[in-house]
């Protein structure tokens, strides 16, 4: 009998993580308030995404089951259709990338973290590496050498930096996604055009 | 000898695909005269027969309706790429049905390609419904939109979409106007609201509309606004902020939707918005609440009022309580489904048991259809079961953990199961789940001369419980098997039954690779399958067993279009994967014996 591989449900555990702020310039102690941290994309001078505490270099499609049983594949015998529609707080987000065709859509309640998300991405997109620099993870293209920053809309219609505000709070405010083409070198850069 | 005018006439009034036939089948001249006349066609198993062969016999096709992968496809048993494809038969009646007018198809492959010629093909193209479908994009959806302008459904029920954008139902043009039911509830993009609204207004004949999720709660007083005439309906998502104006124009729409029948949607239920349907409720023969993840009082509330009620899909939240407001509101009951909230959840904190379901069945007496998730059963309550409701036709219960025994007794559930084929005879559908032996199968084989399609679970102790079913089910044609330990000797002892049936599923039992061969050896009316995802396969002994076997009858010999993981058995000498290079589809038109390719599948790497 085959087990199931590894699925990816709705609920994820509360971690500290999830709260933890991550973003901050070298040598700024933790910040409380979250908004006073978050950055608009104008604002950009330097980037740093993920880094939760939680080692998660690796890219996997993470399991957020209840604990208890194994789980056997194809039982109980409920569609995926339906699984997947009886999903609590669906989050479909448009995922759109400078230069792409066609927009994606993700859910963001799969994703447990920003590094996950970013995997995500990798995934969806699959022109696309984290790039690890130093403390940074970035979206690049090896093929053209172009990095690109995730920003997303969130409901006051502002364009953010992803990764500022703790994960529960960007998953409830972000409306789209868009992966931006950073041609400039990270530190230092001029700032991009606001989409 | 009737004149040819008269038959036909006669033969008009041949409505079922049995019927047909039979009808077929009495003699020379019948088989000629209604091979002319049948508009209607059914193929239960895309790979049974070739499509040149059914153009050739049925000239003047209106409706095709094909299904593709088994049922256990549905639960994730049937691995990616299998088959299913409807290319090739899409091809073929392009060219051979100009005037088709019907295309219904159940868990098979369409691509995009497949919806363009769809398209393109069909003068007075006018429904199609895709089932479980996967394998197209909304750029599909566009095609159809945009050029079937005598479309009158559209219907998408649990398909697997690409979804690229929302624009696809902007293409149906402003001259567009023969709508008369579309369904696309299983999509997750959100369309353009006002192409939708326009849509609407401009369908007079629409009677079905299932929206998808991306509908918010606020639009829906429009749509209902503009289609009065709706029958069907089926919301986005239910929930938003309580405001009173949005519940008021809610509520007052649906007051004036006075030929609403059937309700379904809801998703993320917002509770205080559910008293906006009241009005409806006595209308309602059809309510599908199964995504209102709500508790029992409300909906309780709701199908207390229910009271023409024919078919309830519901999730467990409704309780033992919610069920017994059911057998006594529901008097007019037909079918009952009750889906778990969580099925993987370890403890129970939903109060749904057996006795839900052995009140439905004591009042509801025209209660025929089951399907039913829960924890625990007891033979008893099968038992009082098949005796308060002798006329169930089809009969699924599905307890969450498998093996689990009567939970009052601690025996095996044989005998509950046993009541249920001896009382309900007309019985032609039946999943059994729990802790079960041999002798359930030797009840079915002696009691269930009716049924049609069994499906099996963790359950039986050895070959004789196979045996029992395949020589005792007389009219069985579908039969369905997962995790029991079933081998060899029944199948081969019974392997004639087989051609009599449709299909036979076996996964993670005991039947081995010799046994299959044997088995397509000496049975060229069957396809043997053998499924087995694992890498060494092809070094494995042939005592070991597989891990599925697919069995179908079929007239058109062995398919082309096979992926790795799958081998017809004992059709070639060496019976190994004919492996190298290209894979080329080929038609065979069996009484002529000529073949032309058809269409390129993968190209296999070395």
């Amino acid at each position: 009998m085959s087990s199931e591989t590894s699925t990816v449900t709705s609920e994820p555990p509360p971690t500290t993580a999830d709260t933890e702020l991550t973003l901050r310039l070298p040598g700024e102690s933790q910040k409380s308030e979250a908004k006073s941290t978050k950055r608009r994309f104008s604002d950009l001078t330097d980037l740093k995404l993920g880094g939760n505490d939680e080692s998660d270099t690796e890219c996997s499609v993470v399991t957020r089951s209840t604990p208890a049983k194994e789980r056997v594949v194809g039982w109980p015998p409920v569609r995926s259709h339906r699984k997947n529609m009886m999903k609590k707080d669906c989050k479909y987000v448009k995922v759109a990338v400078d230069g792409a065709p066609y927009l994606r859509k993700v859910d963001l309640e799969l994703y447990s973290g920003y590094q996950q998300l970013l995997c995500g991405f990798e995934h969806l997109f699959s022109c696309f590496t984290i790039r690890n620099v130093l403390n940074e993870r970035k979206l690049m293209d090896p093929v053209n050498g172009m990095e690109y920053v995730p920003t997303y809309e969130d409901k006051e219609g502002d364009w953010m930096l992803v990764g500022d505000v703790p994960w529960m709070m960007f998953v409830e405010s972000c409306k789209r996604i868009r992966l931006m083409k950073n041609s400039e070198a990270v530190n230092g850069s001029e700032l991009l055009e606001k989409c | 000898m009737f004149p040819e005018e008269v038959l036909e006439h006669v033969f008009s009034f041949l409505n079922s695909h049995t019927d047909r036939n039979t009808a077929s089948l009495v003699c020379k001249s019948w088989y000629e005269m209604e091979r002319w006349c049948r508009k209607r066609v059914f193929i239960g198993n895309c790979y049974a027969v070739n499509p040149r062969v059914v153009i050739r016999r049925f000239p003047e096709v209106k409706s095709v309706e094909l299904k593709g992968k088994p049922h256990f496809a549905d639960f994730n048993l049937v691995p990616e790429g299998w088959g299913g494809y409807v290319y090739p038969w899409i091809v073929e009646i392009a060219r051979a049905y100009p005037w088709l007018e019907e295309i219904r198809l159940k868990r098979m492959v369409v691509t995009d390609e497949c919806l363009e010629i769809v398209a393109k093909s069909f003068r007075n193209f006018r429904v199609l419904v895709l089932e479980s479908c996967e394998g197209f994009s909304t750029d599909g959806l566009a095609a159809v939109a945009a050029n079937c302008r005598n479309l009158r459904v559209l219907d998408l029920r649990e398909c697997e979409v690409e979804e690229l954008s929302g624009h696809w139902l902007s293409h149906f043009p402003d001259s567009f106007t023969s709508l008369e039911s579309l369904n696309m509830a299983c999509l997750g993009s959100e369309v353009s609201f006002s192409a939708l609204e326009r849509l609407v207004a401009r369908s007079p004949n629409l009677k079905t509309l299932r929206l998808n999720r991306t509908v918010p709660i606020e639009k829906l007083s429009t749509l209902l606004q503009r289609a009065p005439q709706l029958v069907d309906f089926g919301t986005g998502a239910y929930s938003a902020e309580i405001r009173q104006d949005v519940y008021s124009r809610l509520a007052d729409a649906f007051s004036r939707s006075k030929n609403l029948k059937s309700l379904s949607g809801f998703w993320d239920v917002t509770p205080a918005y559910l008293p906006a349907i009241y009005s409806v409720c006595s209308q309602l023969t059809s309510l599908n609440l199964s995504y209102a993840a709500t508790r029992s009082p409300d909906l309780t509330k709701i199908v207390s009022q229910c009271y023409n009620l024919q078919r309830l899909v519901v999730l467990d939240y409704i309780e033992d309580t919610g069920l017994n407001t059911v057998s006594m509101s529901c008097k007019d009951l037909r079918e009952l489904v009750v889906f778990p909230s969580d099925p993987f959840v370890g403890e129970v904190d939903v109060l749904l048991t057996e006795q839900g379901l052995v009140s439905v069945s004591q009042g509801c007496s025209k209660l025929q259809s089951v399907l039913y998730f829960c924890h625990q059963m007891s033979n008893s309550a099968l038992i009082s079961i098949s005796k308060n409701r002798p006329n169930l036709t089809c009969f699924r219960l599905c307890i969450i953990e498998p093996r689990v025994p009567d939970y009052v007794t601690h025996e095996p559930l044989d005998v509950g199961f046993g009541s249920i084929v001896e009382n309900c005879k007309q019985l032609t559908r039946l999943s059994m789940s729990g802790l079960l032996t041999d002798r359930v199968f030797e009840y079915i084989g002696t009691h269930a001369k009716n049924l049609d399609m069994l499906s099996i679970a963790f359950a039986g102790d050895s070959d004789l419980g196979l045996h029992h079913v395949l020589s005792g089910c007389d009219s069985l044609r579908k039969l369905e098997i997962r995790d029991c330990p079933f081998g060899d000797k029944a199948l081969l002892a019974n392997a004639s039954k087989l051609e009599k049936m449709r299909s036979l599923w076996m996964s993670s039992c005991l039947v081995s690779f010799g046994a299959c061969k044997l088995l397509g050896q000496k049975m060229p009316g069957l396809n043997v399958e053998v499924i087995d995802e694992r890498e060494n396969v092809n070094s494995l002994p042939e005592y070991v067993p597989v891990e599925k076997v697919y069995i179908y009858r079929t007239v058109s010999g062995q398919r082309f279009d096979t992926p790795d993981f799958v081998r017809i058995m004992g059709k070639d000498k060496d019976d190994l994967f004919s492996d190298k290079g290209l894979k080329v589809a080929v038609l065979f038109c069996s009484n002529f014996g000529t073949f032309r390719p058809c269409c390129c599948t993968r190209s296999r790497s070395l």
